[in-house]
């Protein structure tokens, strides 16, 4: 038996104007699997990322969450990009980093808690005066924070200002930030660019244990083939807008649609590819 | 030649040849007007001064930068003392032959400052790295600058407690003290939303305006107390904030900063024009005094009443009431900064900062921007509103007239200059840009040069502003000490 499905996105339809940069695509994503979304530069796969979360309304096409945690589905097509995180609990990472540089690592992972934090704190009221109920919530959630800083291997880092850190341990910071939000649904976009092979490794693992650990989907979007062949579950390729191939890894690196996609015009790509992942 | 020393010499004098050429008109030539038709004289002397010292002064800067250890510095007193001297012949009228030569040379009260204060500079400069040359930059270990700023915060609120207690306090010092209290106070609330929350607002002034007008309306109307304006005052400021909070919540950067510019002069210019309501450009009077204690500050108390002085039994002195104001302004201004300092380790306060980082990342984890944005925007118009009632009190008198966007371009320097963000940035700026111009109000002429050449200075040197040091809000430990 197929486990119950987590995510399903139909007919989903980005136009910018005359741009059709997503065109009728449609899969699914099931509870506890790790799905990569993969396809030349260019192919739509930000773009598909950005209507998952909200930052872009798609022209059509519904996206349905099914959350374990709450009976009725969201449709996030409809739901303005914190409340996709707040309430649906889908939760995305950037291809170019954004941390907030100033702040500690600490303090990035607090603010990933915001909204925990904020009624627990009685919108303010309740921290201003220091009440018992919010201390106790502000410590488990450095606690958790703590746990997540330990799990990155950020431990050296805590009370570093995130913009000082090295470049692999502000991607992983992001996941991290990431985790803290308590998603069901974990969206990395491009996690392991810029990373070298040994990075990379680890990333791999992270993501493992947090599909096993945490049980916790994740939807990834990257160019690391072996990478991507190794961690998914299942792939999704999209070329051009449109998604040409779906399946288990092995079915999709043998599929005559990929594999031109990708060969037939190999040294753009590269190119493309190398100038895409430098930091 | 190529060595150093030539190059030096080359810059001091294409700086020198520049400035030249730009004092020229400035300096070098003078507009007067004898009878009726004005004549163009000449100021050599001043116009030759003035590259001298400008040449001397780029050198010593470039020797200084090199890390040559006794010429600059030598070079930097020696302009500093000849400038010193120079200012005091100019003050006295007279002097040591020596002084009276320098001050031939080097003309003029401006010109005398800027050398003393480049001097000053240089051999500052020159004198860090001479102490520093034999050290390896390990060993520049940084201070631990959040015990440093501690420290320093401490001394100036003891300072600030002890101020009218000291001798040789005036009026006039109280005077100028409680003013500098008011922008303190209004830098931190609007650091709120400035430096915190990273929303440029250029129209801060409105609130100050809305908080000033509503203690004056509601003392003048009804009679009410100081103690129970101000709540009301400050509330109706936040919901201000939060009206004009509204429509800008889109806007980020330059479009923010030049929409509430606009809403800034929209109050100014509805409190002129609504006669019936705010008294037009006339103002409202007779606005009601605070009272300590409930008892007022009056030289012949009303029959059954008691005043300040007859209660406590000294003899009256109308400066009761100015410390009394100082400590007023100065308990309003700690409750800000305590309110300030603890709201930053909420996850409000944390959010602020997150969102003036990157807006984009708070939305991805679930930070509903426009509360977080609003709750900062009426936060920070809360303060104003008090201190605009303070203002009221103080003044016993308002009109459009205090509340001119000049005022709102005065606090966000004092924020940006200060360090966005940080509480004893603001103070210092504060006591810079306020204080020391109203205490040097016979050097009113070269303010503005004293403002841009400042600006200027902490362009380069510090862009940041004045203090940048920022401590994290929570630790997984302990500070380290």
């Amino acid at each position: 038996m197929n486990p119950p499905t987590l995510l399903s996105v139909e007919h989903l339809t980005m136009r910018f104007g005359g741009l059709i940069a997503v065109d009728d695509v449609s899969f699914s994503v099931e509870q506890g699997a790790i799905h990569a979304l993969i396809g030349p530069n260019g192919a739509g796969k930000t773009t598909v990322f950005n209507c998952l979360t909200g930052f872009y309304k798609p022209s059509v096409g519904r996206i349905t969450l099914h959350s374990p945690e709450s009976r009725t589905p969201f449709l996030l097509e409809q739901m303005d990009d914190y409340r996709i995180v707040r309430e649906a609990k889908v939760v995305r990472t950037f291809q170019n980093i954004r941390t907030f540089p100033k702040m500690s690592v600490l303090e990035n992972l607090m603010v990933a808690q915001h909204n925990h934090l904020m009624r627990a704190s009685g919108w303010t009221f309740l921290g201003l005066i220091g009440a018992p109920s919010f201390r106790h919530a502000e410590a488990e959630s450095v606690e958790r924070a703590e746990y997540w800083i330990g799990r990155t291997g950020l431990a050296d880092y805590a009370d570093t200002e995130a913009g000082a850190l090295p470049y692999g341990e502000q991607r992983r910071l992001e996941i991290a930030r990431a985790m803290c939000c308590d998603p069901v649904l974990l969206c990395l976009d491009e996690p392991a660019a810029g990373l070298n092979p040994s990075e990379t490794e680890e990333l791999s693992e992270l993501i493992g244990y947090i599909r096993d650990h945490h049980h916790i989907s994740v939807l990834l979007i990257e160019h690391d083939m072996s990478m991507v062949m190794g961690v998914s579950d299942h792939i999704v390729v999209l070329d051009y807008g449109q998604k040409i191939a779906e399946g288990a890894p092995e079915a999709v690196r043998n599929d005559p649609a990929v594999v031109q996609a990708y060969l037939g015009s190999d040294d753009e790509d590269e190119a493309g590819e190398r100038a895409d992942s430098t930091p | 030649m190529n060595s150093p020393h030539a190059a030096s010499l080359r810059d001091a004098a294409l700086v020198a040849g520049i400035a030249g050429i730009l004092a020229f008109p400035f300096v070098g030539l003078l507009l007067t007007t004898e009878g009726t038709a004005p004549t163009l004289s000449t100021r050599f002397p001043e116009f030759a001064g003035a590259v001298v010292v400008i040449f001397f002064g780029r050198l010593g800067v470039s020797a200084a930068r090199r890390g040559q250890g006794l010429l600059p510095l030598v070079l930097g007193l020696a302009m500093a003392v000849g400038g010193a001297l120079s200012l005091v012949v100019e003050a006295t009228g007279l002097g040591a032959s020596g002084a009276a030569a320098w001050h031939a040379f080097v003309p003029g009260t401006f010109l005398s400052t800027v050398a003393c204060a480049g001097g000053i500079a240089i051999a500052g400069l020159a004198g860090r790295n001479y102490l520093m040359q034999d050290r390896k930059p390990a060993e520049r270990t940084p201070l631990p600058m959040g015990q440093l700023l501690l420290w320093l915060g401490i001394a100036l609120a003891g300072f600030a407690i002890l101020l009218p207690l000291l001798p040789g306090v005036d009026r006039r010092l109280i005077d100028v003290a409680t003013l500098v209290l008011t922008y303190v106070m209004l830098g931190w609330g609007l650091n709120i939303v400035v430096g915190l929350a990273g929303l440029l607002d250029l129209g801060y002034v409105a609130f100050y305006a809305v908080g000033a007008y509503s203690y004056a309306l509601l003392s003048v109307t009804f009679g009410w107390s100081f103690w129970v304006c101000l709540p009301v005052a400050g509330t109706l400021a936040a919901l201000f904030g939060i009206l004009l909070g509204f429509p800008v919540l889109r806007l980020r950067g330059d479009y923010l900063a030049i929409v509430t510019l606009g809403f800034g002069e929209m109050i100014r210019i509805i409190l002129l024009n609504w006669y019936d309501f705010t008294n037009g450009p006339d103002g409202i009077t007779n606005i009601g005094r605070p009272s300590f204690f409930g008892l007022p500050f009056k030289s012949e108390p009303e029959q059954g009443t008691e005043s300040f002085h007859t209660f406590f039994g000294v003899t009256y002195d109308p400066v009761h009431r100015l410390i009394f104001m100082y400590y007023l302004i100065l308990a309003l201004a700690f409750v800000t900064n305590a309110f300030t300092l603890r709201i930053r380790r909420l996850p409000i306060g944390r959010a602020w900062e997150a969102l003036r980082e990157d807006e984009i990342a708070c939305r991805s984890l679930g930070v509903n921007p426009r509360n977080t944005k609003l709750s900062a925007f009426a936060i920070g118009a809360m303060f104003a509103g008090f201190a605009g009632s303070f203002f009221a009190t103080r003044q016993g008198f308002v009109s459009p007239e205090s509340f001119t966007f000049i005022e709102s371009a005065i606090l966000v320097a004092i924020v940006v200059l200060g360090g966005m963000g940080s509480q004893i940035g603001v103070a210092v700026a504060a006591i810079i840009l306020v204080g020391l111009p109203e205490y040097f109000r016979e050097l009113q002429e070269y303010r503005m040069l004293a403002f841009g050449m400042g600006m200027v200075l902490i362009m380069l040197w510090r862009p940041g502003g004045l203090l940048t040091h920022r401590e994290p809000t929570i630790r997984t430990r302990p500070a380290p000490a």
